[in-house]
């Protein structure tokens, strides 16, 4: 009756759980078996993620739901796959990987515990991406939160714990309207699973429904301070540039799972009923000033880290935009972009570590006074053991230029591909004659300003790193650092490549998502497993 | 009873508004800590308010007059882990602490 591929869903959550507990009892001292151990585990889920995206794309009726505890829906908690869910998980294995390596040329010995914290944190993500049950996603999302907190704090500094201290704070008051709205929409609603709330929603009383809206925008404030949204947002920036780069790369992941529950969220219960379209306007007006403080904040940043935290923003902002005008190809684009943005502020985040690894340690923050007095380049480079890249000018320069193309949405990239696809849907190309609304002109032209002040930004930068600074140390950089980037743009190259059946997947994902009635169905449907001993658990079923 | 519950959630989270918006950053533990407590009340709450109920399906006995469960669970595992956070970030902290010198959050020395 149930297949072995079956149990394939628990385990991107099961692989980060005992590869992270298994880490913690090996000491810190055996770094080369935490190391082998931690990318193992790694490469495993990464290969479970890429099976579990197969099978979810090649049959329409896989059966994504997975009851844990083997209890009926309602009353257990379930983990749902869907093309979503799948896609997600894809992304974060995958990304899992290089950043992975990448950690391993120094960062994982700047502290206790990167290992395990790396493994949680990946558990945390996947589990959020999975479930199908509100509270559970808030306990992954502590999860996740917890082992972030740590990964924010890797390396220390007084920076560090400054900007770990403030994250901490709001993520703490974030988590406890989390709760709020949790309970608010169990109170009216009745139920935690979200396949359960969804079919409940349109039918809920009246006087009732006031108090479950409440609650559902007291959530939604919790998931727009993770995504980044403007007037929650200014953690954000001082958070991802002063974290170590790995974290900081794998912390573009993070936000992206806020922007994934909205998605998910606003498709599962606002989709018809009385509510529907329930915070939509906010998601677009929302969308579109963090889009302009995030261009903004690009423009008139120095640091390179800074303009790759702004650039976070950027693309927050327009995948909230975009899914607050609620056009199914438009959003279809906007996956791509998700997947592209991620992908290119990962390898973005490494690649400045990298790049300012040969600059004096507070000239990036002084780039104002460095441009008017000249460069002053005497830092010592900093030893590491392993094979240096040669050629490393070069190698840094071309990437740089790859990712600024990728951010900015220039051609021949997937950055141009994912935005065309979005743009092109909004401007209404190919549909009969129907003129583009306000709102989605504003976007369009959001969007484009936005690529415009991060190419601007970038070239700037790049001019002042790799041309003005001749006489500067050419930075150490390994081949383990350098591969890992390459290997995320060459993965964009290929999302460029076969960008048609990739966006042919992406629309099928938001066919899948804008029609909830599979996603209620599938669910209610799975009935638990006869137990052994033939005493059926629940029978009862409706 | 309602009002005595709903007066003291609204008396620890003004409190713990206020003091999260202290500059110090033993005030806004203090003040997580209040939230926290207010939450885990409100949790309850929305269970509805019974006493000397217990949180069983008992045969003959009408589901009304029965304690919710799942508030109670909830409640459980969102003490825990507010527990968990709330020692978390006193480490951060001691750290900060140790460091600035000072218990300002920006890191500040000076009072006020």
């Amino acid at each position: 009756m149930i297949e072995l591929s079956h149990h394939l869903i628990v385990l991107p959550i099961l692989i980060p759980l005992i590869t992270g507990a298994v880490l913690l009892f090996i000491a810190d001292r055996q770094r080369v078996l935490k190391a082998l151990v931690s990318l193992t585990g790694t490469v495993a889920l990464a290969a479970v993620a890429l099976l579990l995206i197969g099978i979810v794309a090649s049959e329409n009726s896989f059966d994504g739901v997975y009851l844990l505890g083997n209890w009926a829906s309602p009353f257990g908690i379930v983990l749902v796959i869907d093309k979503l869910s799948a896609l997600m998980v894809a992304l974060t294995a995958i990304m899992a990987v290089p950043v992975l390596a990448f950690s391993l040329a120094r960062w994982h010995s700047a502290g206790a515990h990167f290992h395990s914290l790396y493994q949680f944190l990946l558990m945390g993500l996947n589990g959020a991406f999975l479930t199908g049950d509100l509270f559970n996603l808030f306990v992954f999302f502590e999860v996740m939160l917890a082992a972030s907190y740590g990964l924010l704090l890797h390396g220390s500094g007084p920076l560090r714990v400054k900007a770990g201290m403030h994250y901490i704070a709001v993520n703490l008051a974030a988590a406890l309207l989390f709760l709020i709205g949790v309970s608010l929409i169990y109170g009216t609603a009745g139920t935690l699973n979200m396949a359960d709330l969804a079919a409940r929603i349109p039918t809920i009383e009246p006087d009732r429904r006031m108090l479950m809206e409440a609650g559902a925008a007291v959530l939604g404030v919790a998931f727009l301070t993770k995504a980044g949204m403007w007037p929650l947002c200014f953690w954000l920036p001082s958070a991802y540039s002063v974290a170590a780069a790995p974290v900081a790369a794998i912390f573009t992941l993070m936000s992206k799972v806020g922007i994934y529950i909205i998605l998910r969220l606003t498709t599962l219960l606002f989709s018809e009923g009385p509510s529907a379209g329930f915070g939509s306007d906010v998601l677009l007006y929302g969308g579109m000033a963090t889009l302009a403080f995030g261009t903004i904040g690009v423009l008139a940043s120095q640091a390179l880290g800074r303009i790759g935290a702004y650039s976070v923003l950027v693309s927050s902002g327009t995948l909230l935009a975009v899914i607050g005008l609620d056009d199914s190809a438009a959003i279809s684009g906007g996956l791509l972009y998700l997947l592209s943005s991620s992908l290119t502020l990962g390898a973005f985040f490494m690649l400045v570590e990298l790049v300012e690894r040969g600059q004096d340690a507070g000239a990036s923050v002084l780039a104002v006074t460095m441009e008017a007095y000249g460069d002053a380049d005497d830092e010592i480079p900093e030893e590491g053991e392993g094979v240096t890249m040669p050629g490393t000018l070069a190698v840094l320069g071309i990437c740089f230029a790859a990712c600024a193309i990728l951010l900015s949405g220039l051609p021949p990239l997937s950055g141009f591909v994912a935005k065309f696809a979005m743009l092109s849907a909004l401007i209404g190309t190919g549909s009969i004659g129907v003129p583009p609304t306000a709102p989605a002109l504003a976007v369009v032209t959001l969007v484009i300003l936005g690529g415009l002040a991060t190419l601007i930004a970038l070239t700037r930068a790049g001019i002042r790193t790799f041309w003005s600074s001749i006489e500067g140390t050419v930075p150490r950089v390994l081949v383990i650092e350098i591969v890992p980037v390459m290997l995320i743009l060459a993965l964009t190259a290929a999302l460029t490549v076969k960008a048609g059946p990739a966006l042919a997947f992406m629309e099928a994902t938001i066919r899948g998502v804008t029609g909830p009635q599979a996603y209620i169905g599938a669910v209610e449907k799975t009935v638990p497993l006869p137990s052994w001993r033939d005493l059926q658990p629940s029978a009862k079923g409706d | 009873m309602e009002l005595v519950l709903a007066i003291a959630i609204g008396i620890m989270t003004s409190c713990g508004v206020w003091l999260i918006l202290r500059p110090r950053t033993y005030q806004v533990i203090i003040g997580l800590s209040l939230l926290s407590y207010a939450v885990n009340l409100f949790i309850f709450g929305v269970g509805g308010l019974k006493s000397d109920e217990p949180p069983l399906l008992v045969d003959g006995v009408a589901i009304e007059t029965l304690t919710d469960p799942v508030p109670q669970a909830l409640v459980l595992t969102a003490i825990v882990i507010g527990f968990a956070t709330t020692a978390l970030f006193l480490v951060v902290l001691l750290a900060s602490r140790g460091l600035t010198g000072s218990d300002h959050v920006d890191g500040r020395s000076d009072r006020r």
